[in-house]
């Protein structure tokens, strides 16, 4: 195997070096905004002048939110990846359906996690079986969890990436229904209808939302191309060592060629006894 | 702040899933670069055009 060292020996550039600076910075203002400029949530009804809200628990929304959006995206993603793995056996757009059904199951679990945190103090329950928001969304998450388990079924990687662009291509259905469900189902849920495109959020609230999004999308970006290029190393790797069994495979039957040649009798083998 | 326990533990397990596979993910990349020649790791072509 060659073996190359040095400080250049990782998946990092000089883009991915920036962006990732970018995310660093990113995070820090977004804390800053989610913990000490946004607001608490608190609104007075019109009609009862009650005073409504989720109080200081808002500040799980910047991360929950973002994570559940860009889940979507990810997952989105890696079915047009896996579309193109279909259409023209491309192996660069397998890397990117594999890295980005990694990064989009990574997003669906922290949405789920960050929304049971949520969920305890404000619906007094970790889970809510009957809730078909929660419920959708752990399918769609366990789809994804199955699309990656098959990609680690050992086998021709060809054939094993189609199977998985099957499922990934399955998978991404459940999307619609996850975001819908609110909608379809609203009296079987614990959740609200959507705020976001209806703008019923404003002032800091919907800008350190907005902020969130946006840090959250430069690091799925960095966390993208950190991934494929691992992948494309792998795939490398697998070439570098089929190529070294083939050189390896040729060398041996070459030499074992010119030691037929170099024998005595001009390389037509051992002369056979004849009984 | 009210329920700071679970404000700090959601973004503690948001940010530190993401944390840990980001860490997982640079780790194995460095493992692969060093067995695989520089040539065949195509971002670095810029860096080796800036230093040519």
């Amino acid at each position: 195997m060659n073996e190359t060292t040095g400080s250049t020996a990782t998946t990092g550039s000089r883009a991915t070096r920036v962006l990732g600076l970018a995310c660093l910075v990113g995070l820090g203002i977004l804390g800053v905004f989610a913990f000490g400029i946004s607001p608490e949530d608190a609104r007075i009804e019109e009609v009862s002048g009650e005073t409504v809200g989720q109080g200081d628990l808002v500040r799980i929304m910047y991360v929950h939110v973002p994570m559940a959006i860009l889940s979507y995206a990810f997952l989105s993603l890696c079915a047009v990846g896996s579309a193109m793995v279909l259409w023209r056996r491309s192996r660069w757009w397998d890397h990117v359906a594999h890295g980005a059904g990694e990064i989009g199951t990574l997003f669906c679990g922290i949405t789920l996690v960050t929304g049971m945190i949520w969920g305890r103090p404000t619906w007094g329950t970790w889970w809510e079986w009957g809730d078909v928001r929660l419920v959708t969304t752990l399918v769609l998450f366990l789809l994804f969890v199955g699309y990656l388990s098959l990609r680690r079924v050992p086998g021709d990687p060809e054939l094993v990436a189609r199977r998985a662009a099957v499922v990934a291509l399955l998978g991404v259905l459940m999307i619609p229904i996850v975001n819908r469900s609110v909608e379809w189902w609203e009296n079987r849920t614990l959740h609200q209808q959507s705020t976001l495109t209806e703008m019923r959020i404003e002032d800091w609230t919907l800008f350190t939302l907005m902020l969130g999004f946006l840090v959250f999308t430069l690091v799925g970006a960095w966390m993208l191309v950190h991934r494929f290029r691992v992948a494309w190393l792998e795939g490398e790797l697998e070439r570098s060592g089929l190529d070294a069994a083939i050189s390896e495979r040729r060398a041996e039957a070459l030499s074992g060629v010119e030691a037929a040649i170099a024998r005595p009798g001009g390389g037509a083998g051992p002369a056979r006894e004849v009984p | 702040m009210n329920d700071v326990a679970y404000i700090v533990g959601a973004w503690v397990v948001g940010l530190g899933a993401i944390g840990i596979y980001s860490v997982r993910t640079l780790a194995r990349g460095r493992s692969l670069s060093r067995m695989v020649p520089e040539h065949r790791r195509r971002w670095l072509t810029s860096d080796t055009d800036a230093a040519a």
